[in-house]
């Protein structure tokens, strides 16, 4: 008993050393996570924006809510974005500095090191993604008198556990294909957007993406919070977004771990497992 | 009492010769030696002769193909978090976040190893003073030291966490003369005072020579040769450990061969 205490203390240290690693990183890095930010918020200004150029060109729509429906898309791309990036490129970035070797040689248990990175990227996409609605929604003058975000934050929450199970399956790419592997990371949560509806109904899909949106996290995530910051739903308006959601968690996570338990054990059978550049 | 067991090893990789075309090239043939807990063995090679492979399969790096190695008991393969708390490593490249200081880089990689905040605050300062890191330039980035500050920095983070297998891999290549030696003089010092098991892979004879009880020489994924320095210049009559080692490969050290992943 005192044995397993005193092991599950040490995996909590350690985990609080994949914590603390990276906040030494954006501490070192701020300038040019603040560069990132502007160009994050640059890029979703273009995509809100179409809605008052809808207006303009003479379409019939509610500017404020239309505006509200691509923010939130957007807000949710650029929140799964960092998450991904966080996992997938901590790797590539230990690839390259060298410090993967250290790193995966240390008796820190592999799903310890990656709940570390994952509580991480969610702490810092979380307040990622506030500043960047609360600006672009600023600068909108977007009222939200009915928003719920309370409602909205419970639903983040839950489908972080689907996006930090996948991120985990894009971190072992870089292990397995240290040019391209990062790249690949993209592209998959690309994928996982467009077939969910990050700017319009998933309904206006073909069948085929539609079946894919069923499984995909983003979908239930994006349906959820829209409808508690434009309707005001609270969590249990929305538990039809909620239920579908712990169940993908619930799969993604262990999917995601024995995934990279088996992309690990094949970049070390390769060679793999060390500093490139 | 045995602190590292090392059976018939064996490991190749897999080169590819265009997009359809592969062939393995072994990396380790078959490979057995012991090494005694407080034992410092040098194992000597040119570029691409297995060192590196030996170094990353004991460091839970790499999977075997064949055969077996022990660290104080526990199997290298079947148990390697086991291992993983009783090793660490210096290698070639000090190998840190480079925007990061020399400080923030000990304290989050110590914790891996399950070293608290108060463990770190007290350890850390101890431990690059004793490496003769000067404390002014704790909190400066990795990337504005000097290679044999930042090789000092390694030996700090691999002392840290109190190895009892220590494993050097070319560690003073690169370095400075004087930089060298004082790399060389706290590797002692850590053989003396924490009793750790070193070993020293190297193609740097007279580190072999200055550090190791015993030597043993890699060939092409083979350890053809392993003993004190006396026994390997008696064993091919050659007054210098160089010409023993010329005499076992029938080549200088400097000669690459083909590069090891």
């Amino acid at each position: 008993m005192r044995g397993a205490a005193a092991t599950l203390r040490g995996e909590l240290i350690g985990l609080a050393g994949v914590v603390e690693r990276n906040v030494y990183l954006v501490r070192r890095y701020i300038w040019w996570d603040i560069a990132f930010f502007v160009w994050t918020v640059a890029n979703t200004l273009t995509i809100v924006y179409i809605a008052k150029g809808i207006e303009a060109a003479g379409g019939q729509i509610d500017v404020e809510r239309t505006t509200t429906i691509l923010l939130i898309g957007a807000v949710i791309w650029a929140y799964l974005g960092i998450i991904f990036e966080i996992l997938t490129e901590t790797v590539a970035w230990e690839r390259w500095e060298g410090t993967i070797e250290y790193t995966f040689m240390a008796p820190l248990a592999r799903p310890v090191h990656l709940a570390g990175m994952g509580i991480f990227s969610v702490a810092y996409g979380v307040v990622r993604a506030v500043l960047l609605f609360g600006i672009v929604a600023a600068l909108f003058d977007l009222q939200l008198p009915e928003a719920n975000f309370w409602s909205a934050v419970v639903v983040l929450a839950i489908a972080s556990i689907s996006f930090v199970g996948i991120g985990m399956m894009t971190a072992v790419l870089p292990l397995i294909s240290p040019e391209k592997g990062v790249q690949l990371g993209f592209i998959a949560q690309g994928v996982l957007l467009v077939v969910s509806g990050v700017y319009y109904p998933v309904d206006v899909l073909p069948g085929w993406m539609q079946a894919l949106a069923v499984i995909s996290p983003a979908t239930y995530a994006l349906d959820g919070i829209r409808a508690a910051i434009l309707d005001g739903a609270g969590v249990g308006a929305v538990w039809h977004d909620i239920w579908p959601l712990i169940i993908i968690g619930a799969v993604a996570v262990p999917l995601g771990l024995e995934v990279f338990r088996r992309g690990e054990r094949h970049a070390k059978r390769h060679g793999k497992l060390k500093r490139s550049g | 009492m045995t602190a590292v067991e090392v059976s018939d090893l064996r490991k190749e990789f897999v080169r590819r010769d265009g997009p359809w075309r592969r062939r393995r090239v072994p990396a380790l043939c078959g490979i057995s030696f012991t090494i005694e807990r407080g034992e410092c063995v040098a194992v000597l090679g040119a570029n691409g002769s297995g060192k590196s492979t030996l170094v990353r399969l004991l460091a839970t790096l790499l999977l075997h193909d064949g055969g077996s190695a022990h660290v104080f008991g526990h199997d290298v393969f079947g148990d390697p978090r086991a291992v993983r708390r009783l090793v660490n490593r210096v290698s070639v490249e000090a190998s840190f976040f480079k925007k990061m200081s020399s400080t923030e880089n000990l304290s989050y990689s110590a914790r891996f190893y399950g070293m608290t905040r108060g463990e770190t605050s007290r350890r850390i300062p101890e431990i690059l003073e004793r490496v003769g890191f000067p404390v002014e330039r704790r909190g400066e980035a990795m990337e504005a030291l000097s290679r044999g500050m930042q090789q000092k920095v390694a030996l700090a983070r691999a002392l840290l966490t109190a190895p009892v297998l220590l494993l050097l891999d070319e560690p003073t290549t690169g370095l400075d003369p004087r930089s060298k030696l004082e790399v060389q003089e706290f590797i002692r010092e850590v053989r003396q005072i924490h009793d750790a098991t070193i070993l020293l892979c190297t193609h740097d004879l007279d580190e072999a020579e200055a550090l190791a009880d015993r030597i043993g020489i890699l060939h092409r994924g083979e350890l053809i040769a392993l003993g004190t320095a006396d026994e390997l210049k008696r064993r091919y009559e050659t007054e210098t450990l160089e010409g023993a080692f010329f005499a076992a490969t029938g080549r200088a050290l400097v000669d690459d061969e083909e590069e090891e992943d």
